[in-house]
């Protein structure tokens, strides 16, 4: 086709494509009414202490439930923990260094106690990943998600995962904290004299939770129009609440490295393969050009 | 003595006068195959597509070294790759990224055939080989991502294979007896491992021989259309070939570079691509008892899914309305009444599976139906297309439109495929649908109509910057 031709072509499509798309952008703003997730400090991916930091606490808090079945534990050496140190002071059974991060649990007990086997944490944050949101922010916003609710079975809850299995293991580092959660809900006609029951109406429904989990609900009109759910988190004791936001940061990049321990050689590696393309890539186009100088 | 006749000297010799069919063979598909000079842009994805295949099949065979087809093991065992196999997760995201990529390659080596007409006469049988290649890469490519044993691999599959159970009478036997289980299994992923690791691989393998004989016995087509073969020089050879090696094995080795900056740059630095290539609930292990709120396939089978999702039973009504206009366009288009009889007795049997309550097939047959029909339409091209000319070069501009048309359609199909359905989403992929179809349905009375521009005798060919040296 002659590049003339080409463009009109191109042209075109893209104004086809504009126009079958023009519903499905505004059908997608309507849609998406995904909990807004805090943004996990990405630049701790790499740092070597925050690394360490989030192992200690992953093998002190996380590794008594769940398991990390892939990691060994030697391998922490990747991020600067070595054997010695690994032996001393993360290691409390007679696990050897070079086994994998098992618990005693077992799954069988583990599922009659929480009504669920906790899963494996080995690859856990590539397993958050969706279209929508990374893993690494989802467990971000979900260990600091937790707050008292005394009509669950741990006597947590959690406005990421509502109604979780888990208790908020991490309660003593976090500190005390009240929440209000208000939900615009979509809440059916349920009084036998109205008409249709189909019908509906929405309400606005604050549940206030104080830091011993006894909760009151009031229920008003809707404000909006749309169905919803605020949070909002206070905690009684806000230097203690920063600093444990520090904490999981630490232990979420903990579990980001542990996710795909192999990433960070990845890179290294993929900078010298681009690099040698590149190369490849000037050589093929010289050696293209010269034979096809006798083409005409 | 008995030896051959050769041409050659010392160890070349040696052996040439002892199996000439080598280097015959190279002199026919390589050396001595006449290609049209004027290739362009388009024409690199078919050599692209082999290397595809190689590389699918190396990688797969050192993956299948540590791989275990078993459902208590296969999860952990992609994941011991990853991690303990030295060099495993390169291995593994060349697997990965490489099925989407042959996938890519493969659809744009298509779209090249729509532009150019390369599945006219004389290239039917090309292009029907072509078909069954892509009808047999779509079975590598879903048998093996079963293979991972993750929450993706699982439903995906299940959803796949429970469209077999839609079919009336033998149905669910038929599921059951792809499963090897009433439900996924053991049995399932054993199987799968053996179609994908040994018997697809070798019907691909054959089928791509078969597909270069087939185009090598009738010649390339070219962005032009028109044949090199009818304008042979004193020699007995095309005026505007050129040898297949070294020009286009060069050609070919530069366009490789970039087909390589794009796969490699994709494995080391965005090797999930942002859940298109691998999705984060495949990171998850398969649960039987634990549904995934949105199941969607991987994104090359996503315009298929999404002409599935798009047949819900208020479009049935609209697939009758629109068989019945065709219906009455074939029979005014035909002239002998046996055909007309035909034709009217066909419609008739649409209609009332797709109206008629109580002999009425339901909407999520009918979407089986028509996903299938979306891709193996593919088949019937050489004879839809009525164009007096091949290449969109010489069709009137509106065909072009219908052409970018079509591709934007499937492209939206795609799109859509990969997001829960609603409403909206669902109305634009069932006019996406109609577009699809429309476009192959209509294609013999279309493809005639406009103002067609003369077709040079001579391919066009400016020559590369080099040649003005």
């Amino acid at each position: 086709m002659s590049p003339r031709a080409s463009r009109n072509l191109g042209g075109m499509m893209a104004r086809l494509a504009a126009a079958l798309l023009a519903p499905m952008v505004l059908a997608h703003s309507v849609a998406a009414q995904e909990l807004a997730l805090d943004r996990w400090p990405r630049e701790l991916a790499y740092d070597q202490a925050a690394l360490q930091r989030g192992a200690r606490l992953f093998v002190n808090y996380c590794l008594n439930c769940h398991s990390a079945t892939q990691m060994r534990w030697n391998r922490l050496r990747d991020i600067g923990i070595d054997e010695a140190q690994v032996k001393a002071e993360l290691i409390f059974g007679d696990q050897k260094v070079g086994d994998t991060m098992t618990i005693a649990m077992a799954a069988r007990d583990a599922k009659e106690w929480f009504g669920k086997a906790p899963p494996d944490l080995s690859v856990i944050v590539r397993a958050r990943n969706t279209a929508e949101h990374r893993g690494t922010d989802y467990v971000y916003t979900l260990l600091r998600g937790f707050y008292r609710d005394r009509s669950t079975l741990t006597g947590w809850n959690n406005f990421v995962y509502p109604n979780i299995a888990m208790p908020n293991i991490l309660w003593q580092r976090q500190g005390p904290r009240s929440a209000t959660i208000t939900r615009t809900e979509w809440q059916e006609q349920t009084s036998p004299d109205a008409k249709d029951k189909s019908k509906g109406e929405l309400v606005r429904v604050v549940s206030a939770f104080d830091a011993s989990g006894n909760v009151q609900v009031s229920r008003a009109k809707a404000e909006r129009e749309t169905e919803a759910t605020e949070v909002s988190l206070t905690p009684l004791d806000p230097k203690q609440a920063a600093a444990f936001d520090g904490d999981v940061a630490d232990l979420v990049a903990y579990l980001n490295w542990m996710s795909e321990p192999t990433a960070r050689e990845r890179y290294k590696i993929g900078v010298w393969v681009m690099g040698f393309l590149l190369v490849f890539l000037l050589i093929a186009r010289w050696l293209n050009a010269t034979f096809w100088r006798d083409i005409h | 003595m008995g030896l051959h006749k050769t041409a050659y000297r010392g160890l070349m010799g040696w052996f040439d006068s002892r199996m000439p069919s080598a280097m015959n063979a190279f002199r026919a598909h390589m050396s001595e195959y006449y290609a049209p000079k004027n290739f362009n842009f388009w024409y690199f994805f078919g050599s692209m597509a082999l290397v595809a295949l190689v590389i699918q099949l190396l990688s797969g065979m050192f993956l299948a070294m540590h791989y275990k087809p078993d459902s208590n093991l296969a999860f952990w065992s992609v994941e011991f790759i990853m991690r303990e196999v030295s060099g495993g997760w390169f291995i593994r995201y060349m697997h990965s990224t490489g099925a989407s990529f042959f996938f890519i390659v493969v659809y744009l080596h298509m779209f090249r055939g729509l532009l150019y007409g390369s599945y006219r006469t004389p290239r039917e049988v090309v292009w029907l080989v072509g078909c069954a290649i892509f009808m047999a890469l779509m079975a590598e490519s879903f048998f093996g991502y079963l293979l991972p044993w993750g929450q993706m691999s699982y439903w995906g599959a299940q959803v796949i294979i429970n469209l077999f159970d839609t079919i009336p009478l033998i149905g669910p036997d038929l599921s059951t007896w792809i499963r090897g289980d009433f439900v996924i299994g053991d049995a399932t992923l054993n199987r799968f491992f053996a179609l994908h690791a040994c018997v697809i691989p070798l019907v691909l393998l054959g089928l791509a021989v078969v597909h270069i004989f087939a185009l090598h016995d009738v010649g390339s087509n070219n962005p032009d259309g028109i044949e090199i073969k009818d304008r042979l020089g004193p020699d007995g050879r095309p005026l505007d070939g050129i040898p297949f090696h070294p020009y286009y094995s060069v050609h070919d080795i530069y366009g490789l570079g970039f087909f390589f900056l794009a796969y490699f740059g994709i494995i080391f630095f965005a090797p999930e691509l942002g859940g298109v290539f691998l999705e984060g609930n495949n990171f998850i292990p398969a649960d039987p008892l634990q549904t995934p709120q949105h199941i969607a396939p991987l994104w090359y089978f996503t315009p298929y899914y999404s002409i599935l999702r798009a047949t819900t039973e208020g479009f049935l009504i609209w697939i009758a309305a629109c068989a019945l206009g065709l219906g009455a366009l074939v029979y005014l288009s035909v002239r002998d009444m046996r055909l007309r009889i035909g034709v009217g007795a066909a419609t008739a049997i649409v209609l009332a599976l797709l109206t008629v309550p109580k002999v009425q097939l339901d909407a999520k047959l009918w979407g089986v139906i028509l996903s299938g029909a979306s891709a193996m339409i593919l088949f019937a091209l050489p004879w839809l297309d009525r164009s007096p000319v091949k290449s969109m070069r010489y069709r009137p501009a509106w065909h072009k439109v219908v052409l970018g048309a079509f591709a934007v359609a499937f492209l939206v199909l795609g799109y859509l495929g990969m997001l829960p359905p609603n409403p909206t989403r669902t109305a634009v992929a069932q006019v996406g649908t109609a577009i699809y179809f429309g476009f192959f349905a209509l294609m013999p009375w279309w493809s005639r109509m406009g103002e067609f521009k003369p077709v040079p005798e001579r391919v066009r060919f400016v020559p590369h910057a080099g040649g003005a040296r």
